[in-house]
Protein backbone atom coordinates (compact mmCIF):
# COMPACT_ATOMS: atom_id res chain seq x y z
CA UNK A 1 0.00 0.00 0.00
CA UNK A 2 1.26 3.66 -0.98
CA UNK A 3 2.15 5.92 2.48
CA UNK A 4 1.39 8.88 0.80
CA UNK A 5 -1.29 9.30 -1.39
CA UNK A 6 -1.95 13.18 -3.22
CA UNK A 7 -5.36 13.40 -5.01
CA UNK A 8 -5.40 16.33 -7.52
CA UNK A 9 -4.44 19.01 -4.78
CA UNK A 10 -4.73 22.32 -5.47
CA UNK A 11 -3.46 25.14 -3.69
CA UNK A 12 -3.00 28.66 -4.20
CA UNK A 13 -1.57 31.68 -2.51
CA UNK A 14 -3.27 34.84 -3.01
CA UNK A 15 -4.64 33.95 -6.02
CA UNK A 16 -1.59 32.44 -7.61
CA UNK A 17 -2.10 28.81 -7.90
CA UNK A 18 0.99 26.90 -7.25
CA UNK A 19 -0.36 23.35 -6.76
CA UNK A 20 -2.52 22.46 -9.61
CA UNK A 21 -3.75 19.43 -9.84
CA UNK A 22 -1.04 17.54 -8.08
CA UNK A 23 -1.48 13.60 -7.76
CA UNK A 24 1.20 10.74 -7.30
CA UNK A 25 2.12 8.39 -4.27
CA UNK A 26 4.44 7.51 -2.21
CA UNK A 27 5.13 3.67 -1.58
CA UNK A 28 6.21 2.41 1.84
CA UNK A 29 10.38 1.86 2.04
CA UNK A 30 11.38 3.54 -0.90
CA UNK A 31 13.02 6.93 -1.71
CA UNK A 32 11.49 9.66 -4.03
CA UNK A 33 13.56 11.98 -5.76
CA UNK A 34 11.28 15.28 -6.58
CA UNK A 35 12.89 17.08 -9.08
CA UNK A 36 11.69 20.34 -10.54
CA UNK A 37 11.92 24.51 -11.37
CA UNK A 38 12.82 26.42 -8.71
CA UNK A 39 9.31 28.04 -7.57
CA UNK A 40 6.94 25.42 -8.43
CA UNK A 41 6.23 24.41 -5.41
CA UNK A 42 8.51 21.29 -4.13
CA UNK A 43 8.69 22.62 -0.48
CA UNK A 44 4.87 23.43 -0.39
CA UNK A 45 4.32 19.50 -1.41
CA UNK A 46 6.26 18.54 1.44
CA UNK A 47 4.39 21.15 3.84
CA UNK A 48 1.08 19.17 2.60
CA UNK A 49 2.35 15.47 3.81
CA UNK A 50 2.48 17.06 7.39
CA UNK A 51 -0.11 19.71 7.49
CA UNK A 52 1.78 22.74 7.71
CA UNK A 53 -0.33 23.53 4.94
CA UNK A 54 -3.89 21.86 3.90
CA UNK A 55 -5.02 22.01 0.09
CA UNK A 56 -7.62 24.25 -1.37
CA UNK A 57 -8.93 20.89 -3.15
CA UNK A 58 -7.83 17.57 -3.11
CA UNK A 59 -7.24 15.30 -0.63
CA UNK A 60 -3.71 14.32 0.87
CA UNK A 61 -3.69 10.66 2.49
CA UNK A 62 -0.74 9.25 4.89
CA UNK A 63 -1.04 5.44 5.56
CA UNK A 64 -5.19 6.24 4.28
CA UNK A 65 -5.94 8.89 7.00
CA UNK A 66 -6.88 12.33 5.47
CA UNK A 67 -4.45 15.12 6.85
CA UNK A 68 -6.19 17.60 7.04
CA UNK A 69 -9.63 16.51 8.01
CA UNK A 70 -8.16 13.97 11.06
CA UNK A 71 -8.18 15.19 14.57
CA UNK A 72 -5.77 16.60 16.71
CA UNK A 73 -4.62 13.29 18.04
CA UNK A 74 -3.82 11.64 14.57
CA UNK A 75 -2.27 14.70 13.10
CA UNK A 76 -0.14 14.22 15.90
CA UNK A 77 0.06 10.52 15.84
CA UNK A 78 1.23 10.91 12.02
CA UNK A 79 3.73 14.17 12.69
CA UNK A 80 5.54 11.98 15.58
CA UNK A 81 6.17 9.26 12.58
CA UNK A 82 7.71 12.29 10.35
CA UNK A 83 11.61 13.81 10.59
CA UNK A 84 11.46 16.71 9.02
CA UNK A 85 14.27 18.66 6.91
CA UNK A 86 13.19 22.27 6.08
CA UNK A 87 15.07 23.89 3.48
CA UNK A 88 16.22 26.63 5.80
CA UNK A 89 17.57 24.30 8.35
CA UNK A 90 15.33 26.23 10.86
CA UNK A 91 17.81 25.52 14.10
CA UNK A 92 16.43 27.66 16.85
CA UNK A 93 18.79 30.28 17.22
CA UNK A 94 19.31 30.24 20.85
CA UNK A 95 20.94 26.64 21.47
CA UNK A 96 23.58 24.84 20.33
CA UNK A 97 24.19 22.41 17.62
CA UNK A 98 23.83 19.69 19.79
CA UNK A 99 20.66 21.05 21.98
CA UNK A 100 18.91 21.86 18.69
CA UNK A 101 19.56 17.88 17.69
CA UNK A 102 18.88 16.61 20.88
CA UNK A 103 15.01 18.33 20.92
CA UNK A 104 12.91 16.08 19.57
CA UNK A 105 14.19 13.55 21.85
CA UNK A 106 14.30 15.68 24.91
CA UNK A 107 10.67 16.66 24.26
CA UNK A 108 8.89 13.58 22.86
CA UNK A 109 10.37 10.72 23.78
CA UNK A 110 11.28 8.97 27.33
CA UNK A 111 14.77 8.16 26.82
CA UNK A 112 17.44 8.50 29.50
CA UNK A 113 19.65 11.49 29.20
CA UNK A 114 22.73 8.77 28.16
CA UNK A 115 20.80 7.14 25.09
CA UNK A 116 20.10 10.41 24.27
CA UNK A 117 23.74 11.48 24.51
CA UNK A 118 24.55 8.35 22.68
CA UNK A 119 22.29 9.25 19.51
CA UNK A 120 22.55 13.04 19.31
CA UNK A 121 26.99 11.94 18.68
CA UNK A 122 25.59 9.34 16.10
CA UNK A 123 23.78 11.63 14.26
CA UNK A 124 26.00 14.63 14.59
CA UNK A 125 28.56 11.95 13.37
CA UNK A 126 26.94 10.69 10.50
CA UNK A 127 26.58 14.23 9.01
CA UNK A 128 30.47 15.60 10.02
CA UNK A 129 29.50 17.79 12.14
CA UNK A 130 30.76 16.32 15.65
CA UNK A 131 33.62 19.44 16.08
CA UNK A 132 30.47 22.05 15.76
CA UNK A 133 28.41 20.33 18.71
CA UNK A 134 28.80 23.28 21.27
CA UNK A 135 28.12 26.04 18.84
CA UNK A 136 25.31 28.08 17.89
CA UNK A 137 23.32 28.32 14.31
CA UNK A 138 24.27 31.84 14.04
CA UNK A 139 28.60 30.64 14.26
CA UNK A 140 28.18 28.09 11.80
CA UNK A 141 28.10 28.16 8.05
CA UNK A 142 25.12 27.87 5.70
CA UNK A 143 25.86 24.32 4.81
CA UNK A 144 26.55 23.14 8.06
CA UNK A 145 23.58 24.72 9.46
CA UNK A 146 21.69 22.68 6.74
CA UNK A 147 23.56 19.24 8.33
CA UNK A 148 22.95 20.15 11.61
CA UNK A 149 19.00 20.27 10.36
CA UNK A 150 19.50 17.33 8.56
CA UNK A 151 20.53 15.47 12.13
CA UNK A 152 18.00 16.68 13.64
CA UNK A 153 15.69 14.95 10.99
CA UNK A 154 17.28 11.82 11.21
CA UNK A 155 17.89 11.16 15.24
CA UNK A 156 14.55 9.99 16.33
CA UNK A 157 14.68 7.06 13.40
CA UNK A 158 11.56 8.45 12.20
CA UNK A 159 9.35 6.02 9.62
CA UNK A 160 8.65 8.47 7.04
CA UNK A 161 11.93 11.28 6.75
CA UNK A 162 11.34 14.25 4.10
CA UNK A 163 14.58 15.95 2.85
CA UNK A 164 14.40 19.66 1.58
CA UNK A 165 17.15 19.94 -0.56
CA UNK A 166 19.38 18.17 2.02
CA UNK A 167 22.68 19.04 -0.35
CA UNK A 168 21.90 22.55 -1.58
CA UNK A 169 25.11 24.74 -0.66
CA UNK A 170 27.53 21.73 0.00
CA UNK A 171 30.69 20.95 -1.70
CA UNK A 172 30.26 17.74 -4.03
CA UNK A 173 32.38 15.23 -1.19
CA UNK A 174 29.64 16.29 1.51
CA UNK A 175 27.03 15.84 -0.75
CA UNK A 176 27.99 12.11 -1.77
CA UNK A 177 28.49 11.27 1.87
CA UNK A 178 24.68 13.06 2.52
CA UNK A 179 23.19 10.65 -0.38
CA UNK A 180 25.00 7.76 1.10
CA UNK A 181 23.45 8.46 4.45
CA UNK A 182 20.40 8.84 2.95
CA UNK A 183 20.33 5.24 1.25
CA UNK A 184 22.10 3.80 4.44
CA UNK A 185 19.22 4.78 6.31
CA UNK A 186 16.56 3.71 4.16
CA UNK A 187 18.40 0.71 3.56
CA UNK A 188 19.06 -0.34 6.86
CA UNK A 189 15.77 1.16 8.83
CA UNK A 190 13.21 0.72 5.97
CA UNK A 191 13.11 4.54 6.19
CA UNK A 192 11.01 5.98 3.54
CA UNK A 193 12.66 8.96 1.83
CA UNK A 194 11.50 12.42 0.44
CA UNK A 195 14.01 14.13 -1.06
CA UNK A 196 13.46 17.42 -2.79
CA UNK A 197 16.96 18.07 -4.38
CA UNK A 198 18.37 20.24 -7.22
CA UNK A 199 21.07 17.30 -7.56
CA UNK A 200 19.72 15.56 -10.86
CA UNK A 201 22.42 13.76 -11.36
CA UNK A 202 22.85 12.53 -7.57
CA UNK A 203 19.45 11.82 -7.63
CA UNK A 204 19.34 9.65 -10.86
CA UNK A 205 22.23 7.83 -8.61
CA UNK A 206 20.70 6.87 -5.49
CA UNK A 207 16.87 7.26 -5.37
CA UNK A 208 14.17 4.32 -6.38
CA UNK A 209 11.92 6.95 -8.34
CA UNK A 210 11.91 10.57 -9.46
CA UNK A 211 9.09 12.49 -9.80
CA UNK A 212 9.21 16.05 -12.00
CA UNK A 213 6.47 18.67 -10.98
CA UNK A 214 6.47 21.49 -13.25
CA UNK A 215 3.82 24.18 -13.08
CA UNK A 216 1.80 22.66 -10.35
CA UNK A 217 1.38 19.14 -11.92
CA UNK A 218 3.88 15.89 -11.43
CA UNK A 219 4.80 15.75 -15.24
CA UNK A 220 6.52 12.80 -14.80
CA UNK A 221 6.89 9.75 -12.19
CA UNK A 222 9.63 7.12 -12.94
CA UNK A 223 12.38 4.91 -11.61
CA UNK A 224 15.77 6.69 -12.79
CA UNK A 225 16.78 4.81 -16.00
CA UNK A 226 12.99 5.05 -16.93
CA UNK A 227 13.46 8.85 -16.20
CA UNK A 228 17.30 9.37 -17.86
CA UNK A 229 15.47 7.63 -21.20
CA UNK A 230 11.82 8.98 -20.82
CA UNK A 231 10.79 10.78 -24.29
CA UNK A 232 8.50 13.19 -22.52
CA UNK A 233 9.36 16.81 -24.06
CA UNK A 234 9.31 18.23 -20.61
CA UNK A 235 11.76 15.95 -18.69
CA UNK A 236 13.98 15.76 -21.95
CA UNK A 237 14.25 19.58 -21.61
CA UNK A 238 14.98 19.49 -17.63
CA UNK A 239 17.53 16.98 -18.41
CA UNK A 240 19.05 18.90 -20.92
CA UNK A 241 18.74 22.00 -19.13
CA UNK A 242 20.76 20.14 -15.98
CA UNK A 243 23.40 18.76 -18.30
CA UNK A 244 23.80 22.54 -19.46
CA UNK A 245 24.43 23.66 -16.17
CA UNK A 246 27.04 20.88 -14.96
CA UNK B 1 -14.62 40.06 9.21
CA UNK B 2 -10.73 40.04 9.25
CA UNK B 3 -10.96 41.94 12.24
CA UNK B 4 -13.06 39.39 14.47
CA UNK B 5 -10.90 36.77 13.64
CA UNK B 6 -7.50 38.50 14.68
CA UNK B 7 -9.49 39.56 17.83
CA UNK B 8 -10.75 35.67 17.82
CA UNK B 9 -6.93 34.18 16.90
CA UNK B 10 -5.38 36.71 19.99
CA UNK B 11 -8.24 35.64 22.64
CA UNK B 12 -7.26 31.80 21.53
CA UNK B 13 -3.30 32.94 21.73
CA UNK B 14 -3.88 34.32 25.56
CA UNK B 15 -6.63 31.27 26.86
CA UNK B 16 -3.98 28.47 25.62
CA UNK B 17 -0.85 30.43 26.76
CA UNK B 18 -2.59 31.24 30.28
CA UNK B 19 -3.30 27.36 30.43
CA UNK B 20 0.21 26.64 29.42
CA UNK B 21 1.70 28.87 32.87
CA UNK B 22 1.90 25.83 34.88
CA UNK B 23 4.23 23.84 32.24
CA UNK B 24 7.15 26.38 32.57
CA UNK B 25 7.93 25.26 35.64
CA UNK B 26 8.18 21.54 34.59
CA UNK B 27 11.64 20.50 33.66
CA UNK B 28 14.68 22.13 34.33
CA UNK B 29 15.21 23.67 30.67
CA UNK B 30 12.16 25.32 30.67
CA UNK B 31 12.51 26.67 34.27
CA UNK B 32 15.53 27.82 32.86
CA UNK B 33 14.10 29.83 30.03
CA UNK B 34 11.72 31.17 31.82
CA UNK B 35 14.62 32.14 34.16
CA UNK B 36 16.05 34.08 30.93
CA UNK B 37 12.71 35.99 30.19
CA UNK B 38 12.22 37.22 33.50
CA UNK B 39 15.84 38.60 32.81
CA UNK B 40 15.37 39.92 29.78
CA UNK B 41 11.82 41.25 30.78
CA UNK B 42 12.70 43.33 34.44
CA UNK B 43 16.27 43.77 34.25
CA UNK B 44 16.84 44.53 30.27
CA UNK B 45 14.27 46.99 30.45
CA UNK B 46 15.31 48.61 34.12
CA UNK B 47 17.55 51.37 32.77
CA UNK B 48 14.73 52.91 30.52
CA UNK B 49 12.27 52.11 32.73
CA UNK B 50 14.17 54.28 35.39
CA UNK B 51 14.94 57.22 33.26
CA UNK B 52 11.33 57.10 32.46
CA UNK B 53 9.83 56.80 35.98
CA UNK B 54 12.41 59.54 37.05
CA UNK B 55 11.19 61.85 34.42
CA UNK B 56 7.96 61.13 35.05
CA UNK B 57 7.89 62.01 38.51
CA UNK B 58 10.08 65.35 37.75
CA UNK B 59 7.50 66.50 35.26
CA UNK B 60 4.43 65.89 37.35
CA UNK B 61 5.93 67.65 40.18
CA UNK B 62 6.71 70.52 38.65
CA UNK B 63 3.72 70.89 36.73
CA UNK B 64 1.67 70.20 39.94
CA UNK B 65 3.92 72.26 42.07
CA UNK B 66 3.46 75.23 39.60
CA UNK B 67 -0.12 75.27 40.05
CA UNK B 68 -0.09 74.60 44.43
CA UNK B 69 1.96 77.26 44.89
CA UNK B 70 -0.21 79.92 43.30
CA UNK B 71 -2.68 78.66 46.32
CA UNK B 72 0.29 78.32 49.08
CA UNK B 73 -0.31 74.70 49.52
CA UNK B 74 2.72 73.03 48.56
CA UNK B 75 2.35 70.55 51.23
CA UNK B 76 0.10 68.48 49.10
CA UNK B 77 2.68 68.37 46.39
CA UNK B 78 3.89 64.85 47.77
CA UNK B 79 0.15 64.04 47.75
CA UNK B 80 -0.13 64.79 44.33
CA UNK B 81 2.63 63.47 42.82
CA UNK B 82 2.24 59.88 44.63
CA UNK B 83 -1.48 59.50 43.61
CA UNK B 84 -0.97 60.33 39.89
CA UNK B 85 1.94 57.92 39.89
CA UNK B 86 0.57 54.78 41.85
CA UNK B 87 -2.98 54.84 40.39
CA UNK B 88 -2.04 55.79 36.20
CA UNK B 89 1.37 56.86 35.62
CA UNK B 90 3.43 54.08 37.05
CA UNK B 91 1.57 51.25 35.42
CA UNK B 92 1.25 53.10 32.19
CA UNK B 93 4.80 54.62 31.44
CA UNK B 94 6.09 50.81 32.31
CA UNK B 95 3.28 49.40 30.01
CA UNK B 96 4.84 51.68 27.32
CA UNK B 97 8.15 50.63 27.87
CA UNK B 98 7.46 47.21 27.91
CA UNK B 99 5.49 47.60 24.82
CA UNK B 100 8.27 49.25 23.09
CA UNK B 101 10.86 47.56 24.78
CA UNK B 102 9.93 43.64 25.02
CA UNK B 103 6.95 43.14 23.15
CA UNK B 104 8.69 44.54 19.76
CA UNK B 105 11.40 42.40 20.71
CA UNK B 106 9.18 39.39 21.25
CA UNK B 107 6.97 39.90 17.62
CA UNK B 108 10.29 40.40 15.97
CA UNK B 109 11.89 36.99 17.70
CA UNK B 110 8.90 34.83 16.21
CA UNK B 111 8.46 36.53 13.42
CA UNK B 112 11.48 35.82 11.95
CA UNK B 113 10.93 32.36 14.10
CA UNK B 114 7.95 32.04 11.30
CA UNK B 115 9.20 33.18 8.37
CA UNK B 116 12.20 30.87 8.64
CA UNK B 117 10.23 27.77 9.15
CA UNK B 118 11.46 27.44 12.83
CA UNK B 119 7.65 27.07 14.37
CA UNK B 120 6.78 24.37 11.46
CA UNK B 121 9.97 22.70 12.77
CA UNK B 122 8.68 22.63 16.50
CA UNK B 123 5.34 21.95 15.26
CA UNK B 124 6.97 18.69 13.36
CA UNK B 125 8.51 17.81 16.59
CA UNK B 126 5.13 18.15 18.35
CA UNK B 127 6.50 20.89 20.61
CA UNK B 128 3.90 23.00 20.84
CA UNK B 129 4.90 27.01 20.51
CA UNK B 130 2.28 28.39 22.56
CA UNK B 131 3.65 26.17 25.50
CA UNK B 132 7.51 26.32 24.41
CA UNK B 133 7.44 30.03 23.68
CA UNK B 134 4.54 32.03 24.50
CA UNK B 135 3.54 30.65 27.87
CA UNK B 136 7.74 31.80 29.18
CA UNK B 137 7.19 34.98 27.60
CA UNK B 138 3.73 35.93 28.83
CA UNK B 139 4.23 34.89 32.15
CA UNK B 140 7.79 36.88 32.28
CA UNK B 141 5.42 39.86 31.55
CA UNK B 142 2.69 39.26 34.09
CA UNK B 143 5.20 38.87 36.89
CA UNK B 144 7.49 41.76 35.35
CA UNK B 145 4.85 44.32 34.92
CA UNK B 146 3.66 45.04 38.71
CA UNK B 147 7.65 44.86 39.92
CA UNK B 148 7.97 47.25 37.56
CA UNK B 149 5.24 49.72 38.17
CA UNK B 150 5.95 49.49 41.66
CA UNK B 151 9.78 50.67 41.18
CA UNK B 152 8.05 53.18 38.36
CA UNK B 153 6.50 54.46 41.16
CA UNK B 154 9.16 54.57 43.94
CA UNK B 155 12.07 56.79 41.53
CA UNK B 156 8.72 58.94 40.45
CA UNK B 157 8.05 59.96 44.06
CA UNK B 158 11.80 60.52 44.83
CA UNK B 159 12.37 62.40 41.35
CA UNK B 160 9.61 64.72 42.47
CA UNK B 161 10.64 65.07 45.72
CA UNK B 162 14.07 66.23 44.04
CA UNK B 163 12.16 68.83 41.78
CA UNK B 164 9.76 69.96 44.93
CA UNK B 165 12.88 70.26 47.27
CA UNK B 166 15.17 72.37 44.82
CA UNK B 167 13.09 74.35 42.54
CA UNK B 168 9.86 74.67 44.54
CA UNK B 169 11.04 75.34 48.01
CA UNK B 170 9.22 72.24 49.63
CA UNK B 171 11.03 70.11 52.45
CA UNK B 172 12.16 66.98 51.34
CA UNK B 173 10.82 65.33 54.36
CA UNK B 174 7.55 67.05 54.37
CA UNK B 175 7.10 65.88 50.41
CA UNK B 176 7.63 62.52 51.60
CA UNK B 177 5.45 62.43 54.93
CA UNK B 178 2.46 63.94 52.52
CA UNK B 179 3.14 61.68 49.60
CA UNK B 180 3.25 58.40 51.93
CA UNK B 181 -0.32 59.43 53.54
CA UNK B 182 -1.80 59.48 50.76
CA UNK B 183 -1.16 55.74 49.42
CA UNK B 184 -3.60 53.39 50.12
CA UNK B 185 -3.93 49.78 49.77
CA UNK B 186 -6.40 49.97 47.07
CA UNK B 187 -4.48 52.76 45.01
CA UNK B 188 -1.20 50.48 44.99
CA UNK B 189 -4.04 47.25 44.22
CA UNK B 190 -5.72 48.96 41.59
CA UNK B 191 -1.89 50.78 39.76
CA UNK B 192 -0.65 47.21 40.16
CA UNK B 193 -3.56 45.03 38.98
CA UNK B 194 -3.29 47.45 36.03
CA UNK B 195 0.54 46.82 35.49
CA UNK B 196 -0.74 42.83 35.33
CA UNK B 197 -3.42 43.63 32.99
CA UNK B 198 -1.08 45.35 30.69
CA UNK B 199 1.26 42.75 30.82
CA UNK B 200 -1.03 40.25 30.12
CA UNK B 201 -2.03 42.35 27.09
CA UNK B 202 1.63 43.42 25.83
CA UNK B 203 2.52 39.65 25.64
CA UNK B 204 -0.54 38.36 23.97
CA UNK B 205 -0.48 41.07 21.15
CA UNK B 206 2.97 40.41 20.68
CA UNK B 207 3.03 36.70 20.58
CA UNK B 208 0.13 36.61 18.35
CA UNK B 209 1.63 39.12 16.12
CA UNK B 210 4.66 37.34 15.73
CA UNK B 211 3.10 33.58 15.62
CA UNK B 212 1.28 34.87 12.81
CA UNK B 213 3.52 36.63 10.42
CA UNK B 214 4.08 35.44 7.05
CA UNK B 215 5.93 36.95 3.62
CA UNK B 216 9.83 37.03 4.93
CA UNK B 217 11.35 40.16 6.32
CA UNK B 218 8.66 42.98 5.42
CA UNK B 219 6.07 40.48 7.75
CA UNK B 220 8.06 41.01 10.32
CA UNK B 221 8.77 44.60 10.16
CA UNK B 222 4.77 44.55 9.83
CA UNK B 223 4.43 42.51 12.85
CA UNK B 224 6.78 44.23 15.40
CA UNK B 225 5.15 47.45 14.39
CA UNK B 226 1.44 46.31 15.06
CA UNK B 227 2.26 44.44 18.37
CA UNK B 228 3.26 48.41 19.56
CA UNK B 229 0.64 50.22 18.31
CA UNK B 230 -1.93 47.82 19.23
CA UNK B 231 -0.43 47.66 22.83
CA UNK B 232 -0.46 51.15 23.20
CA UNK B 233 -4.15 51.15 22.09
CA UNK B 234 -5.26 48.75 24.45
CA UNK B 235 -3.10 50.27 27.29
CA UNK B 236 -4.45 53.58 27.09
CA UNK B 237 -8.08 51.99 26.29
CA UNK B 238 -7.78 49.56 29.59
CA UNK B 239 -6.06 51.72 31.98
CA UNK B 240 -9.59 54.11 31.46
CA UNK B 241 -11.97 50.95 31.87
CA UNK B 242 -10.05 49.87 34.86
CA UNK B 243 -9.88 53.45 36.13
CA UNK B 244 -13.54 53.89 35.90
CA UNK B 245 -14.24 50.50 37.19
CA UNK B 246 -12.11 51.09 40.48
CA UNK B 247 -12.92 54.75 41.33
CA UNK B 248 -16.16 55.52 40.29
N1 LIG C 1 3.34 30.61 2.97
C1 LIG C 1 3.31 31.11 1.71
N2 LIG C 1 2.61 32.22 1.44
C2 LIG C 1 2.57 32.71 0.19
N3 LIG C 1 3.19 32.16 -0.85
C3 LIG C 1 3.91 31.05 -0.66
C4 LIG C 1 4.00 30.47 0.65
N4 LIG C 1 4.78 29.36 0.56
C5 LIG C 1 5.14 29.27 -0.73
N5 LIG C 1 4.62 30.27 -1.46
C6 LIG C 1 4.80 30.47 -2.91
O1 LIG C 1 4.62 29.23 -3.55
C7 LIG C 1 5.54 29.07 -4.61
C8 LIG C 1 6.26 27.75 -4.49
O2 LIG C 1 7.10 27.80 -3.38
P1 LIG C 1 8.05 26.61 -2.95
O3 LIG C 1 8.83 27.10 -1.77
O4 LIG C 1 7.26 25.37 -2.76
O5 LIG C 1 8.99 26.44 -4.20
P2 LIG C 1 10.09 25.33 -4.43
O6 LIG C 1 9.64 24.46 -5.54
O7 LIG C 1 10.42 24.68 -3.16
O8 LIG C 1 11.30 26.21 -4.95
P3 LIG C 1 12.86 26.12 -4.56
O9 LIG C 1 13.42 25.04 -5.40
O10 LIG C 1 13.38 27.46 -4.95
O11 LIG C 1 12.94 25.86 -3.11
C9 LIG C 1 6.46 30.27 -4.57
O12 LIG C 1 6.10 31.14 -5.60
C10 LIG C 1 6.21 30.91 -3.24
O13 LIG C 1 6.29 32.29 -3.35
MG1 LIG D 1 11.86 24.80 -1.81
Amino acid sequence: MSLVVFENVKKQFSGRKVLDGLSFEIEKGEILALVGPSGTGKSVTLKHIVRLLEPDEGRVLVDGVDVSACSRRELEAIRSRVGYLFQSGALLAWMTVEENVALPLRECTGLSEDEIDRRVAAALDAVELADAADKYPAEISGGMQKRAGLARAIVRESDVILYDEPTSGLDPVTSITIHRLIKKLNRELGITSVVVTHDLQGALGFTDRLLLVKDGRAVECSAPAEFAASTNPVVREFLAAMKGEL
Amino acid sequence: MSFTREVGRTTRVMLASVAAFPSVFRSRDSRRDFGVQLYKTGIGTLPVVTVVSLFTGMILALQVGLELRRFNQEIYLGAAVMITLIREMAPFSCGMCLAACVGSAIAAELGTMAVNDEIAALEIMSIPPIRFLAAPRLLALVVMAPVLAFFCCVVGTLGGGVVGATQLGVNFEQYMASAMSIADVKDLATGLAKAVVFGLVIGTVSVAQGLGTSLGATGVGRATQRSVIISFLLILMLGYMITRVCYQ
